[in-house]
């Protein structure tokens, strides 16, 4: 019923009725709709209620479809298996129950594999932001032949799955006898050819070009070299290229479990090195090889249990998310890939 | 463009100067500045990619003397193709969902980010979650997920979905667009960097543009059409890129699982050549990919950018003519006063003058 003919019915009622109940409707000034309306509908200034509600809407639900996994592993991993088997649970658990955690992280081996996998992760990372920094500048600020077609095949590498070069790698690493050793990820990204190496070239060539050249000009006047020059003047000046370089670079390493298990962690044998994605593949076996080597806490293992399992995989880097996460966020506005 | 355009003429002027003794330094300079690259890409690029090309056309089997190469052609892609049972369907069924999910992740990551490009609350707790699972999401983790169900959206029937969908399609399609409502939870995770990246990209539109074409009276609807995706084209490119990049090297993904399988494999006519022929046929496919999309989204120039290129053609033919008139003229001029010295040219009068 709109307003208007809200209005008309009242009218139409007859007097006795208004007088008895002495009641006055109360009709809306223009302005007042208006109001109204501009709340639902909002004006050109502002944006309405309607929209703004749609929008948050919208941003919410798809948020918590974003979260569900995560929210469904913290709450699952934190059942006992009673809470599991019973249908009335469905998140809230009946008492935590960090048992799952402790028996996962045992059977991972937690601790140690923790302090391999930030090496794993680390070692390469801290390599591929110095040469892929070096090769980056090389490709900004100077003009040489053959330029073009380097950019080209850096492109190219990056659209070429891994898959294609990597047995002649796996049996070059295994002649050169760096197969299963941190090396057959040193070398590669040594050499700025590690994991996703095209794209970090990239993004330091994007940086280092909006690097004002006099700056460097003025620099070498007063007597720096060219290396000089880059290690004084433009590398501080990258510093958030290189922190976006490093975090991702560390992330990407971190989550390969592919690469990871062929080169570094072994196939068929087991090194030394492994890390915890790479226990949590093989989480299954591990754990049932646990379990029967500790007679005492031998549980079977169940949805709790390797649901605790992945979230102690991904802990240590989602607190490293959570506290850095301005850095993550704000990374790609301020390299500036999408200024081009 | 027209970047490209201004570098291009100063190339082609510093191609015409010899180049003096700072140039020279500077381009050994810079050769020595990428030369880890160089070295890299000869090793585990070039080296890599011509063996693994060899290795493909062979069978390898691995004795203790060391690796038996066996020459053996294109049989390991004719075994491939025709005997092997897992890889073609495999492959077939990777390339139909990477078709159809790489636009839906693409257009999924636009709206979140003209959603978040809006004047909105806690912007940064939103953007905090939809990059969430870029950390997160690796090969195992998503598996353990798949594995317990959490990767879907229990209440949506895939279901009844593929029935409906299965009725007008063929199998191979509706079962790659029944697995794309299956594993909704995974497509949506794999847009965390697309969606920053558009949204970077919708920042550095100048507002002073909307507000020109809203003074024309145009509307949000049009706006978004005519300002907003023109200038976020090369973005949309470069998301495709990147995801169909993603897709193919995610563990998640049978095929790489395939090819290392086979490679460690100790039956007879599979192992290192064998896997070396998949990563090929796999990588062909990819890169199809790839090209398929770009071509795709550079074919459709916008009508601004048709409109200054015809105007550039008009400009070209007209000064061609202009040109062609002036030659003429010259030319014209030249023979009649050749003639006329020569006597030779008639008039009416006989005189040899006009």
């Amino acid at each position: 019923m709109t307003i208007k003919n809200g209005s008309e019915t009242i009218n139409n009622v007859s007097e006795a009725t208004k007088t008895k109940w002495n009641w006055k409707p109360h009709r809306l000034t223009d302005i007042e709709k208006d109001k109204i309306k501009k709340f639902f509908m909002g004006s050109r200034e502002k944006e309405g209620f309607l929209k703004q509600f749609v929008v948050y809407a919208l941003l919410i639900c798809i948020g918590f479809i974003y979260l569900y996994p995560i929210l469904y592993m913290l709450s699952s991993s934190l059942m006992t298996l009673d809470d599991l088997l019973d249908t009335s649970i469905n998140w809230i658990p009946s008492s935590f129950n960090f048992k799952n955690y402790a028996q996962a992280g045992s059977s991972m081996n937690f601790w140690p594999v923790l302090g391999l996998s930030i090496i794993v992760a680390g070692v390469p990372t801290l390599l591929n932001v110095l040469s892929c920094s070096v090769v980056g500048y090389g490709l900004a600020r100077f003009e040489f032949p053959g330029k073009k077609i380097m950019m080209g095949i850096i492109i190219f590498t990056f659209i070429l799955p891994s898959q294609v070069t990597m047995i002649p790698t796996y049996v070059l690493y295994s002649n050169l006898k760096i197969l299963s050793t941190l090396w057959a990820f040193v070398v590669p990204s040594l050499l700025a050819q590690g994991i996703n190496a095209s794209i970090f070239i990239l993004i330091f060539y994007q940086f280092f070009k909006q690097v004002p050249k006099v700056l460097i000009e003025a620099a070498q006047i007063d007597g720096a070299g060219y290396f000089k020059s880059f290690v004084r003047i433009s590398l501080p000046s990258a510093a958030p290229a290189i922190l976006t370089v490093f975090l991702f670079s560390f992330v990407w390493y971190w989550n390969n479990s592919y690469l990871t298990r062929m080169y570094v962690s072994g196939v068929m044998t087991q090194s030394k090195w492994t890390t915890l994605v790479v226990q949590l593949q093989k989480f299954a076996t591990n754990f049932n090889s646990y379990a029967q080597t500790e007679a005492s806490g031998a549980t079977t293992l169940n949805e709790s249990i390797s649901m605790a399992g992945t979230m102690l995989s991904i802990l240590p880097i989602l607190l490293m998310y959570f506290v850095l996460q301005r850095y993550f966020v704000e990374s790609i506005d301020r390299v500036g890939i999408t200024g081009e | 463009m027209a970047m490209s355009k201004e570098s291009k003429k100063e190339k082609k002027a510093k191609v015409k100067i010899k180049p003096g003794r700072l140039a020279r330094r500077e381009a050994i300079t810079g050769l020595i500045f990428v030369t880890p690259w160089i070295i890299g890409a000869a090793i585990f690029l070039i080296y890599t990619l011509g063996s693994s090309f060899w290795y493909g056309l062979n069978n390898i089997r691995i004795t203790p003397m060391g690796k038996n190469f066996n020459f053996v052609g294109l049989g390991n892609y004719t075994q491939i193709l025709l005997v092997d049972t897992d890889f073609t369907p495999q492959l077939s069924q990777y390339l139909f969902s990477t078709i159809i999910s790489v636009p839906v992740i693409v257009v999924f990551a636009l709206i979140i980010a003209i959603l978040l490009n809006g004047k909105i609350r806690c912007k940064g707790f939103f953007r905090l979650i939809f990059f969430l699972p870029v950390i997160v999401v690796s090969g195992p983790v998503m598996g353990m997920l798949a594995d317990q169900g959490a990767a879907t959206i229990s209440t949506i029937d895939t279901q009844a979905i593929g029935n409906a969908v299965s009725g007008f399609l063929p199998r191979s399609l509706a079962e790659s667009i029944t697995e794309l409502f299956g594993n909704m939870i995974t497509i949506l995770w794999y847009s965390g960097v697309q969606i920053l990246i558009f949204l970077s990209a919708l920042q550095k539109i100048d507002s002073s543009m909307y507000e020109a074409a809203q003074m024309d009276g145009g509307s949000g609807w049009e706006c978004f059409w005519k300002i907003t995706l023109p200038t976020i084209k090369p973005m949309i490119l470069l998301n495709v890129v990147y995801t169909v990049v993603f897709i193919s090297g995610n563990e998640q993904n049978a095929i790489i699982t395939l090819i290392q399988d086979s490679m460690f494999s100790g039956t007879k006519e599979k192992g290192y050549g064998y896997a070396s022929a998949m990563a090929w046929l796999y990588s062909l496919v990819v890169v199809l990919i790839v090209v398929l999309f770009a071509v795709l989204l550079m074919a459709r120039k916008d009508i601004y950018e048709r409109q200054v290129k015809r105007a550039r053609r008009e400009r070209k033919k007209e000064a061609r003519t202009v040109k062609r008139i002036e030659r003429r003229g010259i030319r014209n001029a030249r023979k009649i006063e050749k003639a006329r010295t020569k006597r030779k040219y008639k008039t009416y009068d006989g005189s040899g003058d006009y």
